[in-house]
């Protein structure tokens, strides 16, 4: 492979182990100090540090689908949220109508999922994008965040909805409890995202992906079909969702709105791993999983989240580029 | 020196200064049309019914964060997808400063107005220092009401998630801006600043400062070479921008005798700033305004429709969520098929 010797390399690619080893360096310190003089019981800390690294694996796959169409397409998908909770209640209806087993529709979300996505990028984005606006494209993933919610809403109506697990319980893992289900849907993202990077990296596709990431022009001139990369990009990104969906929706309680706290969670994410870094966007889950529910323990309800916005605040002053982001 | 005097062309060729033709009439015809719309308008209370008239106010109020979202989204290219920010600022700063001060929400009007403009210079200054550009500014305005919405339902000071009631008065008092139920004053008033908010519009767009706004959007690197200052361009149009919107939130709260976190900083509130601007056409004095004219009642409509469906939407009745997506969908069509919105495309055709 001759990915790294270009200049112009994709920012997908974009590894370094420099800001990999200062993040967990600095995010060890201060899990540390919440230990010593955080104040808080040891017990509930270990709780809230598993909970949170298995949130962020989830998050961090939400956030590979936004930073991967940013990355190639320029585009913010604004309804990454929706696509979420649609994906979730696409498999909440295989389960409650045919009686499928919830992972089982999770791997039937996923080709529905990215047919839709190619179905907007195609019909819906592809003419705003070659114009290189950047308004159209943001207006129009919107217009469809409000569709998806409100369609959802008239089909499945605003009352709670939710699967059921087939792996019931629990373990103890480093003197805390984690769900089966919490696990299944960490390692489950683990895998597409090492399966996602494996794609970008190794194959033909993942090349013109990364090429058109680099330079759409250039990557047509030397044969890429550019439009069908953005469609599958587009694609791509949606099934990733569904898989995050899917693994979600067994600890999840379903209303047509659930989805949409994570269009901005992901993409506080992607700004702090730096926008187009799946790298990025991975290290970033963690971290907003871990700030969100060991902050939990100073600030209950929704007031952590507050701190995930003031984590978003100092990298939008001191790194506006992100973490692994080009400057 | 002669060589120029020379190649320049005889006087009697040129125009006369008083010209017709080089008079530029732009402004004094939207002004009359402005004068004749509000003059159309006011009369309207006269014909509509108590719910035609609310939902009449409710368009209004759109209409006034419509116009103060183009300023700055518009004319000044900044997209903004946070516009709850400054309409809750206005929102909660009318109910704070009346129900815990006795304040009169004029004043509150004027309060809000000022300390969301700062508020929004703030956010924008520490956006646009890093050139944050396109829809990451848009996103991160977004993140800050989000952060708005956030911080007030967890402050004691703002009544967390309860909000602030308006204490209904006895009596019709101007200066507490309480009037009889149903009266016309709660059309006409946020008539006159819509009415306002368009005339600021009016000369803004005219003005030097308007002017520097709108070629730093076109060209930023071609205006400041001119020596435009860009960052003062931007953040005036701004400033303005926010005013307005929070002047819409002071007058929220005094109709609805309510506002709590989500009617004011709201994802939803933000989307409503956006939507009639765009529908109408971004970027034009009319747009919004129209804009808010199409999706106001909309909602109404469709609920209306869904009370007495006709036979074939049978299946629909029942069903909530109905009305967004109607105007979900109208917004995609518009984006794709007439980027100018209703108005650009109109006008533009009539030019051409």
């Amino acid at each position: 492979m001759t990915d790294t010797s270009t200049g112009q390399q994709a920012q997908i690619l974009r590894v370094s182990t420099h800001p990999t080893t200062v993040v967990a360096v600095t995010v060890v310190l201060l899990l540390a100090a919440v230990y010593v003089v955080g104040g808080k019981d040891s017990g509930l800390v270990t709780q809230s540090i598993v909970t949170g690294v298995l949130l962020g694996g989830v998050y961090a796959l939400v956030s590979i689908g936004l930073t991967l169409i940013f990355g190639v397409l320029g585009v913010v998908n604004f309804a990454q949220g929706s696509m979420l909770t649609m994906s979730m209640y696409i498999v909440y209806a295989l389960v409650a109508g045919p009686g499928i087993p919830v992972y089982v529709a999770t791997l039937l979300a996923i080709p529905v999922m990215f047919m839709f996505g190619m179905f907007v990028q195609q019909f819906l984005l592809n003419r705003l994008t070659s114009t290189g606006s950047h308004e159209g494209p943001l207006l129009v993933t919107l217009g469809l965040q409000l569709l998806i919610a409100n369609v959802l809403l008239m089909i499945f109506s605003g009352r709670p909805k939710s699967v059921g697990t087939p792996f019931d319980g629990s373990f103890d893992m480093f003197g805390a409890i984690a769900s089966y289900s919490r696990v299944i849907a960490f390692v489950g993202a683990v895998l597409v995202g090492i399966a996602l990077t494996l794609v970008l990296r190794r194959t033909s596709l993942g090349l013109s992906i990364r090429a058109v990431a680099a330079n759409a022009q250039g990557a047509a001139l030397v044969g890429v079909n550019v439009r069908r990369v953005y469609a599958l990009t587009f694609g791509i990104g949606a099934a990733s969702v569904a898989v995050a969906g899917g693994l979600m929706t067994p600890f999840t309680s379903l209303t047509p709105s659930v989805g949409e706290q994570f269009t901005i969670l992901a993409f506080v994410i992607v700004v702090l791993g730096g926008l187009g870094s799946v790298l990025g966007a991975t290290i970033g889950g963690l971290i907003i999983g871990l700030v969100q529910t060991v902050g939990a323990l100073y600030l209950p309800g929704t007031g952590s989240l507050i701190l995930v916005f003031a984590v978003f605040v100092v990298v939008l002053f001191l790194r506006p580029q992100g973490l692994y982001g080009a400057k | 020196m002669t060589e120029t005097s020379v190649s320049s062309p005889p006087a009697h060729e040129l125009p006369a200064a008083d010209d017709p033709r080089l008079k530029d009439t732009w402004a004094r015809r939207q002004l009359i049309v402005l004068v004749v719309g509000v003059a159309v308008l006011a009369c309207l209370p006269l014909v509509l019914g108590e719910q035609g008239e609310s939902v009449a106010i409710r368009t209004l109020i759109f209409a006034i964060m419509a116009v103060g979202w183009n300023l700055m989204s518009g004319f000044g290219g900044m997209f903004s997808f946070g516009h709850a920010a400054f309409f809750g600022i206005g929102a909660y700063t009318g109910a704070y400063l009346l129900v815990d001060h006795g304040i009169s929400p004029w004043i509150s009007m004027i309060v809000a107005a000022v300390l969301s403009a700062a508020v929004g210079v703030t956010i924008a200054y520490l956006c646009l220092r890093y050139k944050l550009a396109g829809s990451y500014f848009a996103l991160a305005t977004f993140a800050f009401a989000q952060m708005f919405l956030l911080i007030v339902q967890n402050l004691d000071v703002l009544n967390k998630t309860e909000g602030f009631n308006v204490e209904i008065l006895p009596s019709d008092s101007w200066s507490m801006l309480q009037f009889q139920q149903g009266s016309p004053l709660y059309f006409w008033i946020p008539l006159a600043i819509l009415a306002v908010a368009v005339l600021i519009s009016i000369l803004y767009v005219r003005s030097r400062a308007g002017q520097y706004a709108q070629a730093v959007r076109d060209d930023e690197v071609a205006a400041s070479s001119l020596g435009i200052d860009t960052m003062r361009a931007r953040l005036i149009a701004v400033a303005l921008s926010c005013g307005i919107t929070a002047v819409a939130g002071v007058y929220y709260t005094q109709y609805y005798f309510f506002v709590g976190p989500e009617q004011a900083f709201g994802s939803a509130v933000s989307v409503e700033a956006i939507i009639p601007a765009v529908i109408g056409g971004i970027g034009t004095i009319w747009g919004p305004v129209i804009g808010a004219a199409v999706v106001g009642p909309l909602s109404e409509l469709v609920a209306t429709v869904l009370r007495n469906p006709p036979g074939f939407l049978s299946f629909l009745q029942g069903t909530s969520g109905l009305d967004v997506a109607v105007y979900a969908t109208l917004l995609i069509i518009i984006v794709i098929v007439m980027p100018k919105g209703i108005f650009g495309t109109i006008r533009d055709r009539w030019r051409s």
